[in-house]
């Protein structure tokens, strides 16, 4: 929790990561150039104060996480979204025991969402079970970009991931946490589109579709098809930081969300440990969008305390202390509208 | 006999001027204002360029599409001889370094990964820049007349812009999707060039906003994490106007050797 001017925020910080890309664990070059573009998004956008060593990036462990986040962070609760990134990592980059022990420790403070590829085909479906059946998480992270063997992409509309999304509805696994990344086959087309996203989402209407990164580098597509589909959220890991760097355009992302899919579906998130939450949260109660973008609303503390934590606390069933609850606001004017007319493809 | 003395020879300035056609079509600028372009060696009519992008992982289709750009901008120079064009430091550099070496095209480069050709992509960011371009002029126009309803923009054309750097660069994208540049022309049209009926317009222009937002954020975070990627690439690039902010040409971070110490 997180107070200030007497308001207190609960806190729940939905995409964290513990990974391991200390040189051991790295399978070949890609793994070091993935921390390493990491670790320039972290220097680029973080304050100066708030940067770490390469050494201190490359790993933290359980007990440095559990300080950043619950001693240092003001986070009362937090989503382990892993990246499997197996290809490059031997021991995949997202560490899953350590993550799900974790969390199994820590059962108030820690959710542990798990991840699958569907091309892994059965073998990969009968994992899955298993896995649901070992550690009952209620999300996954896709990561649309991972690579496997002769492939470098998936989409959320190849007939595997429909035979995936089957089974996390039949398990319970409701919560579908999309990551969109550089690479897609083939490779005529833009890999960050967000159609695919869009057509599960009509498809499997009771099952939630979180995009994070709000979209980015594709916001546009992202909040046309977030503001037709009732079951898509944002995700703001990697957007928070830029309210340092680059507040107006900060604002403007917000305020582009907060138009088309309204503060009750955005969630905030550190991308622990890409950053980390103390500075964020801080900057993020004092944020204001600046007086000469007129053509949004100053942001309300009501949409604060939403955004930072009762959100994600509503769709993962945490809970929140009464006195820190709110109701949920209005549908935005754009929608949701009829989903049958939700077709990005078409546009 | 060949008359050696006639031959015309390459200049720094003319592969500079090549390579400014050289488009990143996400970022919708020049790879030379972006500070892409790593080196230039010119030795008699041998041109070698390596070109650098803000991270390992920038999307293979965007940096084969420029590398392939550049190699046929540079291939195009009079007089010129041998053209090699390298990425560095990209997931795809050998990949990508060895199908432009054999002139092998995007098919011959990427495979199975590949099916057809990248013209679609290439088409669907002119058509973006197209609509950032014509928000920037209606926006400025909406903040220097408070009393303009949104609803209205649907109905202003051409004549009705004054001159200036957001009009040029409008008239540019329109040129580069086969849009008309006559006075009478509406501004707000979709790629056909079909305008919005009146109760259609806040929406079109809502989008316009959107995807207007998204190209500036992405191509000052990418100029951004170049500056961080490579020591001192800042002073290789052009500053960009549109969506810059104050921290953009001061962000100082000290370079950071990405190595354990042993």
């Amino acid at each position: 929790m997180y107070t200030k001017d007497g308001e207190s925020y609960f806190i729940v910080d939905a995409h964290i990561a513990l990974w391991d890309a200390r040189p051991e664990n790295l399978r070949n070059e890609h793994g070091k150039q993935f921390i390493d573009c990491f670790y320039d998004y972290h220097r680029n956008l973080s304050p100066e104060a708030e940067v770490w060593s390469y050494e201190d990036y490359l790993y933290q462990g359980g007990q440095r996480l559990m300080k950043d986040l619950f001693e240092d962070g003001y986070v009362d609760h937090a989503i382990f979204q892993p990246a499997a990134l197996t290809e490059f990592y031997n021991t995949g980059f997202g560490q899953t025991k350590e993550a799900y022990e974790l969390a199994a420790a820590n059962p108030t403070r820690l959710t542990y969402n798990h991840n699958f590829d569907p091309r892994n085909g059965e073998q990969g479906l009968d994992q899955l079970r298993a896995d649901h059946e070992a550690m009952k998480f209620t999300g996954v992270k896709l990561y649309t970009a991972e690579w496997h063997g002769e492939s470098r992409g998936w989409k959320l509309t190849d007939p595997w991931a429909y035979r995936y999304l089957e089974e996390c509805r039949k398990l319970g696994v409701t919560n579908i946490h999309v990551h969109k990344g550089p690479t897609i086959r083939p490779l005529d087309r833009d890999a960050f589109d967000v159609a695919d996203i869009d057509a599960v989402a009509t498809d499997f209407t009771d099952l939630n579709f979180i995009v994070e990164h709000v979209g980015l580098p594709r916001l546009e597509d992202f909040c046309w098809i977030a503001t037709q589909e009732p079951n898509v959220y944002g995700g703001l890991a990697v957007a928070m930081p830029f309210m340092h760097t680059r507040p107006r355009y900060f604002a403007q992302i917000l305020g582009e969300l907060l138009y088309w899919i309204g503060e009750d579906r955005i969630f905030f998130s550190s991308d622990y440990a890409i950053w980390t939450p103390k500075w964020l949260v801080e900057q993020f109660v004092d944020f204001q969008i600046p007086a000469d973008l007129t053509e949004y609303a100053p942001l309300t503390t009501a949409q604060k305390k939403k955004i930072l934590g009762l959100n994600a606390a509503k769709m993962y069933g945490i809970e929140v202390p009464a006195e820190l609850r709110l109701p949920e606001a209005d549908t935005t004017e754009t929608g949701p509208r009829d989903p049958a007319a939700a077709d990005l493809a078409t546009v | 006999m060949t008359v050696l003395t006639d031959r015309q020879t390459v200049s720094r300035a003319d592969v500079r001027r090549a390579l400014d056609t050289v488009i990143d079509p996400e970022l919708d600028e020049p790879v030379t204002d972006l500070g892409f372009v790593r080196s230039v060696d010119i030795d008699g009519d041998d041109v070698t360029v390596h070109l650098r992008l803000p991270t390992s992982f920038c999307s293979p289709n965007f940096a084969y599409l420029m590398a392939s750009d550049a190699k046929d901008a540079l291939s195009a120079l009079d007089g010129v001889g041998v053209v090699v064009v390298e990425l560095d430091d990209h997931h795809d550099s050998a990949l990508i370094n060895a199908g432009l070496a054999a002139d092998a095209g995007y098919v011959g480069t990427f495979g199975h990964e590949a099916e057809s050709s990248l013209d679609e992509l290439r088409m669907t960011f002119r058509r973006k820049a197209h609509t950032a371009a014509a928000e920037r002029v209606l926006t400025e126009l909406l903040r220097s007349k408070p009393t303009l309803p949104e609803s209205m923009v649907g109905s202003v054309r051409l004549r009705h812009l004054g001159p200036g750097r957001t009009t040029e660069a409008l008239l540019r994208r329109r040129e580069a999707i086969g849009l008309p540049d006559d006075p009478d022309a509406l501004v707000l049209v979709d790629h056909e060039g079909r305008g919005y009926s009146p109760d259609e317009v806040p929406m079109a222009l809502r989008r316009a906003r959107s995807t207007r937002i998204s190209i500036d954020g992405n191509a000052h975070f990418c100029r951004g994490l170049l500056r961080t990627r490579y020591e001192g690439s800042g002073a290789d690039q052009a500053p960009r106007p549109d969506g810059a902010e104050p921290a953009d040409h001061h962000h100082l971070i000290p370079v950071t050797v990405k190595e354990i110490p042993r």
